[in-house]
């Protein structure tokens, strides 16, 4: 879709977009969380993004939405941004980044396991912990303070600890 | 009304009625988790209801979102008169989870392989949702299932109670036939049955008896507009805010 002549634009764009991170876990990026279908790019500077969010039910869409728009609107040759919510290719936590998963656990957000489309009980039941890497964990409940994590306990080190839920 | 129209618009209003009846366990659940747990499944159904309305009104000419969730009266909605029922105690909050959201869950599994794409893309992303919503009602049911005498004799008349108004979930449209031959969705008796097939063994664990579902009449027509008269209240009480002044910006 982008137009060869604009390759400089195109990594600008990307970079602004790197920029803009989910409120509820400011530590990553829309770009390292996976959220982006699509990128293009008119010859006359129109930017088109699509975005899949995390949940259907995010309060963080609009938000995400407006930053987008902001950001990748404050470069010169950008003459417009238009951001489409797509569920055509709906997004999964698989699609987080290696560097995402990173700072996910540097937050204190054990990352989601690698899954192959379907959830099951056992991979919410045997999580690292992501502050002492201890195995002896137990799922507390399945729903915590953002709908995208359940809440656990580590024996190993005595504390509680919210992961990313795999979806 | 067609029939793509009629499926997607009582599938928003059970993920928006619900989604609300849910919410009013916001701090009043039995212990926090449970508090956290309705509100949680709240807010996905009305995220499912907004994806949904969003589709009635980019796709076929309807209002937007917020005027169909808020403005329409009671008879122009088609959700089931399962989801309207008041919260009552957490025994009949917590079966109408399990029974509605594994009916849910089947659903949209079915409609993820829908002739409508629009429809199949967005149903497979709410599957993964609903997932949770269902591992919930499980880990409960078998839980107090198998607790005491009490929590077991309670969640069975709940069972018991709710049937009628479970099977009022697979009331069938005009358009049945149509969704059918079109490939749309492979229908409400299809439903049903897989719902069975998904509850069962659940109930088995948990030690619980389903009752003879030959025997009982279902609850319908939620699906033509024929409501409780527990579901005006709630849209009224839901659309209170806007009501006040329907032009103000937020």
């Amino acid at each position: 879709m982008v137009n060869k002549v604009d390759h400089n634009l195109e990594k600008a764009i990307w970079e602004a977009l790197e920029a803009v991170k989910d409120p509820e876990i400011p530590v990553i990026s829309i770009v390292d969380m996976g959220l982006l279908n699509d990128v293009s790019i008119s010859d006359q500077g129109e930017v088109t993004i699509a975005m899949t969010p995390t949940f259907t039910g995010c309060p963080a869409i609009d938000y995400m939405k407006a930053d987008i728009i902001e950001k990748v609107g404050q470069l010169e040759e950008v003459k417009s941004v238009t951001v489409n919510i797509d569920f055509s290719n709906s997004w999964n936590t698989n699609r987080i980044t290696k560097r995402g998963r990173e700072q996910l656990k540097a937050f204190g957000l054990a990352p989601p396991p690698l899954h192959q489309g379907e959830i099951h009980m056992e991979m919410l039941e045997n999580v690292a912990c992501p502050y002492c890497d201890g195995q002896n964990t137990s799922l507390n409940t399945p729903f915590g303070p953002t709908l995208c994590r359940s809440i656990h306990y580590c024996h190993d080190c005595k504390e509680a600890f919210q992961q990313f839920k795999p979806v | 009304m067609n029939a793509i129209k009629d499926l997607i618009l009582k599938m928003a209003d059970d993920a928006l009625i619900i989604g609300h009846r849910n919410s009013e366990w916001t701090g009043l659940g039995p212990t926090l988790e449970e508090d956290i747990s309705f509100s949680s499944i709240a807010q996905d159904k009305l995220g499912h209801a907004l994806q949904l309305y969003t589709i009635l009104h980019e796709d076929h000419e309807e209002q937007n979102p917020d005027l169909l969730a808020f403005t329409r009266k009671a008879e122009d909605f088609r959700c089931c008169q399962y989801v309207e029922m008041p919260i009552g105690a957490y025994d009949f909050s917590l079966i109408r989870q399990f029974l509605f959201d594994h009916a849910e869950y089947n659903r949209y599994q079915m409609l993820s392989n829908s002739s409508n794409n629009r429809l199949a893309a967005l149903s497979q992303k709410i599957k993964g949702e609903i997932k949770y919503h269902v591992l919930h009602a499980d880990t409960w049911v078998i839980q107090l299932g198998n607790g005491t005498t009490e929590s077991h004799d309670r969640l069975q008349k709940a069972l018991t109670d709710s049937m009628p108004l479970a099977l009022g979930i697979f009331e069938k449209s005009a358009f049945e036939a149509e969704l059918i031959r079109n490939n749309i969705f492979e229908g409400e008796d299809a439903l049903r049955e897989r719902w069975l097939g998904s509850i069962t063994p659940i109930l088995q664990k948990a030690g619980l008896e389903l009752p003879d579902i030959s025997t009982i009449e279902p609850a319908y027509g939620g699906r033509k507009g024929q409501h409780t008269g527990h579901l005006k209240p709630l849209l009224d009480e839901m659309g209170e805010v806007l009501n006040t002044d329907p032009t103000a910006s937020w």
